[in-house]
């Protein structure tokens, strides 16, 4: 019975030994991980870009320009404006995707991998749940929230965010305002005399 | 002879007491007691002879549990469900919260109000109370505003710095309560057991983070915003002339969800996860972030981290 523990050693060692070569020699290609996050934050009847972008009705121009259209993106566009444009985050022959500065697509759904091209120690941060939010099991499931549900893309700073709903599925979606604060606490000497104030308004 | 007989009885009290004096002294104190129940409304002679929470037996703690759950019914007319999940062996919460991001909106204080059946008004008790600092002068209370109340946030040149209970691993508050009605269990949360607190407030006046509050009345929580999942050290509904605080949610965490205050930050400032858990993302935050704790000279040790990520 003593001698049990001792022989397990060995054989696990023995295990280990005759392992490590197979493990050494097989090359280690990192598979990158998918993250399941919420929707991206669509504008109402945006997406699918095809719908217009369908590469008949508009042949895909790539030179660089002010666009006539989508002023909505670029009245706001403030990401690296000097030198970004569109097409360095759209894919100019499938709008319905992204692509990587390698040229790869990447669906909308993974944006992440994306912003995380330049932005790799938030990205980082990310993927462990330092920044940004993750919600669900502390010890088990959780869901991201993708970087451009709190960063508009085309002006990233961060300024507010709201619930939205895409699809019958809750999510969140940048603002360009900042938020405003809940109500203050009542102050003692107001807690001491106080009744419910009439309006919404006189609660402040 | 009767006062030399008195003055025998004082003198040799410790031993030669009169036993039949002492049987009947018994038995006033008691009487005394049952008077005194008689006054408070609810109590019952049960819930001053049953043990203290944590000799419960298995039996007796479903008692307990199930006469919570019949006067939450007679109270707010509503079913709950009251449970006393125990802590989890492996597992010490730790709580960070970062400073770089947290904007001051108090979203985390209402969903705290909401899911921990908080008094809502007379008296109105947050167990989160969001600080409005200055970046000029750092975390520094002597320049610190409570009732801030601007139309948006962050304000220019402020800093936000939310205070709850840290749950300190050397907890003042416990080492001041007489009757040992909040104490810390093992996974690190300092809970309080209502039906022992005598309400002497001597732990509020030993917490150095104000997080300890008193129900100087009797809760006003409308039965419509009741939170029916309930824990019995959480967010059961408390009477009057009891003291209450910050529990991490204890009622979601030991079922492995986050508090309500982390679910709710719409800027993802707060972080929640298991110390001894090497992949959980508090630890990441201990790991790689510049941590802080509050008011660190006091040694209260405290489970709750601040931290700048940027």
């Amino acid at each position: 019975m003593r001698e049990t523990p001792t022989t397990l050693l060995i054989l696990a060692v023995a295990v280990a030994i005759a392992a490590a070569p197979a493990r050494a020699s097989a090359p280690v290609k990192k598979k990158e991980v998918l993250y399941e996050a919420r929707p991206p934050p669509f504008s109402d009847g945006i997406f699918p870009c095809s719908n217009c972008h369908d590469g008949k009705s508009m042949k895909p121009d790539p030179t660089r320009r002010e666009l006539a259209f989508h002023d909505e993106q670029q009245s706001v566009f403030d990401h690296d404006a000097e030198h970004r444009w569109c097409l360095d985050c759209h894919d100019a022959q499938n709008r319905d995707v992204l692509r990587l500065a390698s040229g790869a697509p990447v669906p909308f759904t993974e944006s992440y991998r994306l912003c995380g091209q330049c932005h790799g120690d938030k990205f980082r941060d990310w993927r462990v749940g330092v920044h940004g939010k993750r919600v669900g099991q502390w010890d088990g499931e959780k869901t991201y929230l993708l970087c451009v549900s709190c960063h508009n893309p085309h002006s990233p700073r961060f300024k507010g965010v709201k619930e939205i709903t895409v699809d019958g599925k809750t999510t969140i979606a940048p603002t360009l305002e900042l938020l405003r604060p809940e109500p203050r606490p009542r102050r003692p000497d107001e807690m001491r005399g106080w009744k419910r104030p009439a309006t919404a308004e006189g609660a402040r | 002879m009767t006062a030399r007989k008195g003055f025998d009885v004082i003198q040799g009290e410790p031993e030669a007491a009169d036993p039949s004096r002492r049987s009947f002294l018994r038995t006033a104190a008691a009487g005394a007691a049952l008077g005194a129940l008689a006054g408070c409304g609810g109590v019952s002679m049960d819930d001053v002879l049953r043990k203290h929470f944590r000799e419960l037996s298995k039996d007796d703690l479903a008692k307990v549990l199930t006469k919570v759950e019949r006067r939450n019914k007679e109270r707010f007319g509503k079913d709950t469900r009251v449970t006393a999940e125990g802590p989890r062996p492996g597992v010490e919460f730790g709580y960070g919260l970062d400073i770089s991001r947290c904007v001051g909106c108090r979203r985390c204080v209402y969903a705290c109000v909401k899911e921990n059946n908080q008094s809502r008004e007379q008296p109105q008790i947050h167990w989160i109370r969001v600080l409005e600092m200055e970046k000029e002068h750092g975390v520094d209370l002597t320049h610190a505003d409570l009732y801030y109340d601007p139309g948006a946030v962050p304000q220019p040149g402020k800093f936000y710095f939310p205070v709850q209970c840290q749950q300190c691993r050397n907890p003042p508050c416990v080492k001041a309560c007489p009757t040992q009605a909040t104490w810390k269990e093992a996974d690190g949360i300092v809970v309080v057991d209502y039906d022992w607190c005598i309400g002497c407030r001597c732990c509020m006046s030993a917490c150095p983070y104000g997080a300890r509050h008193f129900n100087w009345a009797e809760p006003k929580l409308p039965a419509e915003e009741l939170n029916p999942v309930q824990h019995y050290l959480g967010n059961r509904p408390r009477p009057k002339g009891v003291v209450e605080k910050c529990t991490f949610c204890i009622q979601r965490v030991r079922n492995g969800r986050y508090p309500a205050c982390v679910e709710i930050c719409p800027v993802g400032a707060r972080k929640f996860g298991n110390l001894l858990d090497p992949e959980s993302e508090i630890r990441r935050v201990m790991d790689t972030k510049r941590v802080l704790v509050f008011k660190e000279e006091l040694a209260t040790h405290p489970q709750f981290y601040f931290f700048y990520a940027t």
